[in-house]
């Protein structure tokens, strides 16, 4: 390594890139890094707690409607479908595609935490609580936070959504809707994990 | 000094200057050196918080059971007549663990370091996200007054210490302490939430804003320290955050995580701690890495000794730091096989220390050794640390670790990981950074007193306790006087009293320091250290924006003493073929050379 | 304070202090050698006029042999260390015949159960008492830790024992004491507002004196249980 500096380098004009991605993107990426782990703890917990615990845990079904959050699985696919098309619609300078699409994404989110509402007024009648056992901290706690990352994206989407209306993202500047969609599509596929994990094995 | 404009987005951020109403500039500001400003006063004013709190525990071990001077103000259920009680005490020893860990140490290294030196050393002109920015100040700000609250509350602050072991900490009817713990709860979250915020900014302000010809190779070890403690920080939080809701719900919702009774695992909230907590530790003392390099690079008038494995052993720690957190539960209970394994991974992290250690020394060898204060305070950092870290040693060996293990072994060993580590290099720091931040020097000789003072007061302070906890004295404990092998070496814990005393004045006087500076010190020139990296090369304190023209490197961070030139200093804007500042390099000269020079 | 460990009266002690020894011999050369540089540099390269600084980014050789030092060191100190463990704390190393003691910790006092004359916990000849821990000397001992509330652990400085009790967890821990004498226990993880009053007594008895304490109790106990 010994005087590796000695000779000087003749002088640049461009900017260093960096990922060649611009900032709003790359602080998404970098965000969604910070929530894998978030989740990691609390799915990290639920395995150890679940495969440490003494008493049985509950069959699949046993306690949980699996059929309605089957269904609701399927609306919440939905809506990373119409979050595509709403993406797909702006790189094609399509105004009207980017309007229907974003707004349907946004009632369609709104949809899959109604019913998980639902979901949750039905189970507490019937007297599964957070406080029933290891299942029903890890089930409430788990579900508890994708349902709060969900709604916390519609609120988002809802103020893209008005962004787009006044015209705001055009065919060469649309970065607010390219990241609303990484996080959209970071949060589908944490609730296809925690469906499979706490619903069907 | 050569620069060349190269802006892609040529937003004129210089003429919004004079503009901006009072509490837009001051207040809520989305300058990243007015933001870096406002967690320096938030954090020395949490540190002083923690000082305060450490003098309480240091008077209670000292003369237990005798009256706080100036305690009868203290309110009857904390301290009656002025004698704290206990749960007072379990409070205290929590607290200051809490406020200096997370309020005063890592928001003094990277919410004012990260903040104010990424875009000045790359030479951007601000952080990528300059309102995300402002809003992980003010999340912070609340965060702490939150913790400072729970003393007032019934029951009184969190006492089931900084690391809050479950089931102590889920169980107000074993702790006596049920809002306080909630408070300390939503606090750290809030924080959390505040420092990821941080991170996410300066992540990416790192990859996407660095001024033409600043590679990766190129930035200075204070940015690369502070890049992958940002690395650090957004992984490790969210594990604590969770973590701490799960405590959250055990306490107030009914949830069993972590309440063996009814199946919870104790266990797993210290595995979720210590996987947030030991990257906490290199949280704390990375970015202390990287300024100190800086400043003995500096003081030492060399380039810094083996730059490239600096930076590699920047990354070996903190990817080792995720695989090691066992280390601190060698006595929990967990798997003896297991424990062989991070005993393992935990000497390994020696490895890359020790590199550091070495190469700061072979920076100062054959040097031309400037002793101005931040300087002191790096060298001192370097005695200090090496000794934080050799006494490490001991207690990742396992059969060791069973007898020192919680004994004042460990609190010695993170005080001078710490204080003697992480503290000495925040004071170099802010003795290096001071002119440029607030374009005014502090006196050399006061500083020097200031160091002596806080160099000796330390080690009197810290380095009986070693002695204390060889001789088996547990941590946290009230009364020392209770147990029959500590009662003998009480004498001990008098002189570590009256030094912490001594240290805490030196604390006050370096306050009067600072403020005294901050009003009639000297003005400052751009460079008054002869420093290389670019927040020197603009002037002091910077105008909003940081440089007129964005600035063009060309080569590493630390040419001193480069044979081309006359004076001992080569920035990393100026060419030495081009001294005079007047000249301008002609524009379309060749684009960088990848893998050339220094890169 | 005199600067030393306590009294060692365990087996499991003397390996302990044995490494603690050797960690502190490497540490303090490692101190002394890195000290007295950093000192030496700062007195030898001071600041002169007309003196310039060596212009040099590094030396490979220098690096490598000062990363390969410590390694070897760590790597050395991880061997000696680990089999030390493994005698300590291995599920292998605890010896059969051990005379078995049940430990329970509760805020804040520790309450054991002796397993009686037919050194069999569980049967009806078991005693216990509070914050008392009789061992006999050159034997043995399992205990069995257990905690009801919050974590608690056992610490005997003198034997060289620490162990945290978890609830919901029997965690075993096995020693051999070496010497006859009075010692204490005491709480080392903080456990609520009593923590540091959480001791007991320990009086590590020679055999004879043991055999005949746990007798006497013995009887008792069944005494009392008819």
């Amino acid at each position: 390594m010994t005087s590796h500096a000695a000779t000087i380098e003749t002088g640049v004009r461009r900017p260093e890139r960096g990922l060649g991605v611009y900032d709003k993107k790359v602080g998404m990426w970098v965000f969604l890094c910070s929530e894998v782990m978030f989740f990691t703890g609390l799915i990290g917990s639920y395995i150890i707690l679940r495969f440490g615990a003494s008493s049985t845990w509950p069959m699949p079904g046993e306690v949980l409607n699996v059929p309605v959050t089957a269904v609701n699985t399927f609306i919440l696919i939905c809506s990373s479908m119409t979050m595509v098309k709403a993406f797909a619609a702006i790189e094609h300078g399509d105004q009207r595609g980017l309007r229907l699409f974003l707004l349907a994404t946004a009632v369609i989110g709104a949809l899959f935490v109604s019913v998980q509402v639902y979901e949750y007024r039905e189970l507490i009648h019937h007297g599964f609580l957070p406080s029933s056992g290891l299942y029903g901290a890890t089930f409430f706690t788990m579900t508890g936070f994708h349902g709060f990352h969900v709604t916390v994206g519609v609120i988002c989407m809802l103020w893209v959504t008005a962004r787009a209306f006044r015209g705001g993202y055009t065919l060469e500047d649309h970065q607010g809707v390219e990241v609303i969609g990484l996080y959209w599509h970071f949060v589908d596929l944490v609730w296809i994990i925690l469906f499979t994990i706490v619903y069907l094995i | 000094m050569a620069t060349i404009v190269a802006e892609a987005t040529g937003t004129p951020i210089l003429e919004e200057e004079h503009g901006r109403p009072f509490i837009r500039k001051y207040i809520f500001s989305t300058d990243h050196k007015t933001i870096g400003i406002q967690f320096l006063f938030m954090s020395l004013f949490f540190l002083l918080v923690g000082g305060l709190l450490a003098l309480l525990i240091r008077y209670q071990l000292a003369w237990p059971g005798r009256p706080i001077p100036l305690g009868q103000g203290l309110p009857e259920t904390v301290a009656p007549a002025g004698v704290m009680l206990p749960e007072f005490y379990n409070a205290l020893v929590t607290m200051h663990g809490t406020f200096m860990v997370f309020f005063a140490i890592m928001p003094l290294l990277v919410g004012v370091y990260a903040n104010y030196l990424i875009p000045l050393q790359i030479g951007a002109r601000d952080m990528a996200f300059p309102r995300l920015n402002m809003a992980s100040f003010w999340i912070s700000v609340p965060a702490g007054l939150i913790m400072l609250a729970s003393f007032m509350v019934e029951g009184g602050a969190a006492g089931a210490g900084w690391t809050s072991y479950a089931p102590l900490s889920a169980r107000p009817d074993l702790s006596g302490v049920s809002l306080g713990q909630q408070m300390w709860i939503v606090s750290l979250v809030l924080l959390g939430l505040g420092s990821i915020l941080g991170a996410v900014n300066y992540i990416t302000t790192v990859t996407n804003m660095r001024a033409p010809g600043m590679t990766w190779f190129r930035l200075p070890l204070s940015v690369w320290s502070l890049f992958i403690t940002a690395i650090l920080v957004l992984l490790a939080m969210p594990v604590l955050s969770a973590a701490a809701i799960m405590l959250l719900f055990d306490q107030t919702i009914g949830t069993n995580f972590f309440l063996a009774s009814q199946g919870g695992q104790p266990l797993l909230w210290q595995h979720l701690f210590w996987f947030f907590g030991h990257p906490e530790v290199y949280i704390l003392i990375l970015p202390a890495m990287g300024m100190v390099s800086e400043i003995i690079a500096n003081g030492s008038r060399k380039p810094i000794f083996g730059y490239r494995s600096m930076v590699f052993a920047i990354i070996a720690i903190a990817f080792l730091g995720f695989i090691v957190w066992g280390h601190h539960m060698f006595q929990s209970g967990m798997n003896p096989a297991l424990a062989m394994s991070f005993m393992i991974s935990t000497l390994v992290i020696a490895v890359p220390s020790a590199i550091k250690v070495f190469n700061w020394m072979a920076t100062m060898w054959e040097g031309n050794i400037h002793l101005h204060t931040p300087m002191l305070f790096a060298v001192g950092f370097v005695m200090l640390f090496v000794i934080g870290g050799l006494s490490g040693v001991y207690m990742a060996a396992t059969p060791v670790d069973i007898f020192i293990h919680d004994t004042y072994f460990i609190v010695a060993h993170i005080h001078y990981v710490l204080f003697g580590g992480s503290l000495f290099a925040i004071f170099g720091a802010i003795y290096y950074w001071f002119p440029k931040m607030f374009g005014r020097m502090i006196n050399p000789t006061v500083g020097k007193i200031h160091f002596a003072l806080t160099f000796v007061l330390f080690n009197v302070t810290f380095f009986p306790m070693h002695g204390l906890g060889m001789g088996g004295m547990m941590r946290r404990i009230y009364d020392p006087e209770q147990y029959e092998h500590i009662a003998g070496m009480q004498d001990t814990n008098v002189l570590v009293s009256l030094a912490a005393i001594g240290l805490f004045a030196t604390g006050l006087l370096f306050l009067v320091i600072f403020l005294y500076s901050l009003f009639r010190g000297k003005p400052a020139p751009a460079n008054p250290w002869n420093a290389t990296t670019l927040e020197w090369q603009t002037p002091s304190p910077p105008k909003h924006g940081n440089w007129k023209e964005i600035p063009v490197v060309y080569h590493g961070p630390y040419e001193y003493s480069h044979p081309a030139m006359d004076r001992d200093w080569l920035a990393q804007n100026e060419r030495p073929d081009v001294v005079s500042p007047a000249h301008q390099p002609a524009t379309g000269s060749t684009p960088l050379q990848k893998g050339g020079a220094s890169e | 304070m005199d600067w030393s460990l306590p009294l060692n009266a365990s087996t499991q002690g003397a390996m302990i202090d044995r490494l603690f020894w050797l960690i502190f011999a490497i540490t303090m050369a490692a101190l002394v050698i890195v000290e007295s540089g950093v000192l030496w540099f700062l007195w030898r390269y001071r600041r002169r006029e007309g003196r310039r600084a060596r212009y040099t980014h590094g030396n490979n050789v220098a690096e490598v042999v000062w990363t390969a030092v410590p390694a070897l060191v760590m790597i050395f100190l991880g061997i000696y260390s680990g089999r030390i463990w493994a005698q300590i704390r291995s599920p292998e190393s605890f010896p059969e015949d051990a005379l078995t003691i049940r430990v329970v910790a509760k805020q804040f006092e520790w309450n054991i159960t002796y397993p009686g004359s037919d050194r069999v916990l569980g049967s009806n000849d078991d005693f216990t008492i509070r914050n008392r821990f009789e061992i006999p000397v050159d034997e043995p001992v399992v205990v069995r830790l257990q905690s009801e509330d919050v974590i608690h652990s056992f610490f005997i400085p003198q034997l060289r024992v620490k162990q945290d009790a978890v609830p919901g967890m029997v965690i075993p821990i096995w020693f051999q004491a070496t010497e006859t004498g009075q010692f204490q226990i005491g709480c080392a993880e903080l456990c609520g507002l009593g923590h540091y009053r959480m001791r007991a007594r320990v009086k590590v008895h020679d055999q004879p004196s043991y055999r005949r304490w746990v007798t006497e109790r013995s009887a008792a106990a069944l005494g009392v249980t008819d």
